[in-house]
């Protein structure tokens, strides 16, 4: 387990409270089956049947991953995944 | 309720008047847990849109880093509506992911006249809350005293 992931506090029911966790390098992808793996639901609230979800940030230590290659992004000992929902709304 | 400065309120409707006819958007943070409205940050709308905002990424991510450096936490987050009520709507309702913040809508659709309403939104679910405009917020107690 080498890759730490920060989880915003309206996901940390799926973790039990921990505002980050590890998981195992890999794709963004095969991070997120990993991090389902011991935190059931968590994916779903990450990536629907399109990829990524729209309103939720991903980022691989500075950047946001859909600058780089989105869940195929590649992920390596010691990096970094931060999530955090978009802050967004609008008039409708 | 939410007991919000003058000068905070003020900075608030500022924004929203600067940016009309685009929604201006922003935070206003304040110690983990405390519920103080202290640090006005006003953000940039990526949408730059007169019916929609969104903080742009990299904005939201060194926010939030700052935020954590600082033990902080957003206890406001507003936006404008520049040309319907000051409500959420149901993009505002379906997107609030803060369950924690104080949702603060300001209406910018009457030129002489700023509606600002304050609101929880939890589980879809949305509260309006009164809003207490106060000259400073109550010093906080030292520790160690009670």
């Amino acid at each position: 387990m080498s890759v730490e992931v920060r989880i915003p506090t309206i996901l940390r029911t799926y973790t039990g409270g921990e505002k980050a966790v590890e998981g195992s390098a890999g794709t963004l992808a095969e991070v997120f089956d990993d991090l389902e793996s011991r935190h059931p639901g968590l994916r779903e609230r990450l990536v629907d049947e399109k990829g990524l979800r729209r309103f939720v940030n991903v980022y691989l230590n500075d950047e946001d991953v859909r600058f780089l290659g989105g869940l195929e992004t590649t992920v390596a000992d010691g990096d970094n995944v931060t999530v955090l929902p978009a802050v967004a709304g609008g008039a409708r | 309720m939410l007991e919000i400065d003058q000068a905070t309120y003020d900075a608030i409707v500022s924004h929203a008047r600067r940016d009309h006819p685009d929604e201006a958007c922003g935070v206003v943070a304040g110690p983990a847990g405390s519920d103080r409205p202290e640090r006005f940050v006003a953000m940039l709308n990526a949408a730059r849109s007169p019916t929609f905002y969104e903080f742009d990424s990299h904005d939201l991510l060194a926010l939030y880093r700052e935020m954590d450096d600082r033990d902080e936490e957003p206890v406001v987050i507003y936006h404008s509506h520049t040309a319907t009520e000051a409500y959420p709507s149901r993009t505002d309702i379906s997107l609030a992911q803060e369950p924690g913040a104080h949702y603060v809508l300001v209406s910018t659709r009457e030129p002489d006249v700023t509606d600002f309403r304050s609101f929880r939104i939890v589980d879809g679910e949305v509260t309006e809350e009164e809003v207490a405009v106060v000259p400073a917020l109550q010093p906080v107690e030292p520790a160690g005293e009670s």
